[in-house]
């Protein structure tokens, strides 16, 4: 299953939801925010969206700036 | 002056030197930076997650009495602005956003017309909009119609510790309009910032300046007491310049006249 994290494209085959991404990648959900095909999905509500193929994923965090 | 607080975006702040945390060689040095400087309001960025490089999360290092206003900066046009105002929103950083929209890359300076458009527009969904931009008093007019929450006028190009260049541009804002005005970018040295402050600035913005110095905790100390000293001024009344002197001795009584 293609689809695209943080504008580069990712071949997965394990992940079933968002859930199963954040953690397979070893984030802490409380650190990153999820944009799921353009819209922000919250934490908890992240084990209900199944990924698919072509979706595209922005995973965020705050970073020093100013 | 101790109950000069400032009364901006809902909230009551005391301290008038806000904070960037971008630049400082570790995010250690910039937690005691921002406890010298006593901060209270302090600035983030919205980035993509590196997850080869699993970094800590910045949030942890930001002192508790601190409040956060990420910002937009990476945003090229309104809509990516507004978009990641909301991604900041969604990560707990509450309703405070500065907004940036740049395409300009060697100088870094702000797009006016795509930042009003997005302070119209996060206005409207109820964000407390910073609006870093030129200093132009037609568009500040606009945002303060737009519904920002302050305006913040750049002093000189980001990063560029040039200081206030563009002082009498800023001058006008603070005289003509009646939202706060934070001076952000460019301020080099502490007496930049109370430079700022005694022109009536409600506040200013400081990061490349204190976290590249030698010593960021005493230089964000430094520019927390030029930003007192500033604002203590302006509160005093600075008076007048003459062209010509005005003795501070008397003029009468001298030893060496006769009479």
């Amino acid at each position: 299953m293609k689809i695209r994290i943080n504008g580069k494209e990712e071949n997965l085959d394990r992940p079933k939801n968002l859930a199963d991404l954040i953690r397979a990648k070893g984030l802490v959900p409380e650190h990153v925010v999820v944009e799921y095909n353009l819209k922000i999905i919250l934490a908890g509500e992240w084990a209900g969206v199944a990924l698919k193929e072509n979706d595209s994923i922005e995973i965020i965090s705050f970073v020093g700036g100013g | 002056m101790s109950d000069d607080i400032l009364d901006i975006g809902g909230r009551t702040v005391a301290n008038r030197l806000f904070i960037g945390t971008g630049k400082f060689s570790n995010y250690a040095v910039m937690n005691q930076a921002l406890i010298e400087a006593g901060a209270e309001i302090v600035t983030v960025a919205v980035r993509r997650v590196d997850s080869a490089s699993k970094t800590e999360n910045i949030l942890g290092y930001i002192p508790k009495q601190c409040f956060v206003m990420p910002n937009t900066s990476g945003a090229r046009n309104a809509e990516e602005a507004v978009r990641i105002a909301r991604l900041a929103r969604a990560g707990g950083a509450g309703d405070w956003v500065k907004i940036e929209v740049i395409q300009d890359n060697k100088y870094l300076l702000p797009d006016n017309i795509e930042t009003l458009k997005a302070t119209e527009m996060l206005a409207k969904e109820g964000f407390k909009v910073f609006p870093y931009m030129g200093p132009d008093l037609s568009i500040a007019r606009r945002m303060v119609d737009a519904g920002a929450a302050a305006v913040m006028p750049l002093g000189s190009p980001i990063g560029s510790n040039r200081g206030v260049k563009t002082r009498e541009l800023i001058e006008i804002l603070v005289k003509e309009i009646k939202i706060p005005v934070i001076v952000d970018a460019g301020l080099g040295r502490p007496s930049d910032a109370c430079d700022c402050m005694e022109l009536g600035c409600a506040a200013v913005l400081v990061n490349t300046a204190i976290a590249i110095a030698e010593d960021p905790a005493g230089m964000a100390r430094a520019f927390s007491e030029a930003v007192k000293a500033g604002r203590r001024a302006y509160l005093s009344g600075i008076p007048a310049t003459s062209p010509c002197a005005s003795a501070s001795s008397p003029l009468t009584g001298f030893l060496i006249n006769s009479a």
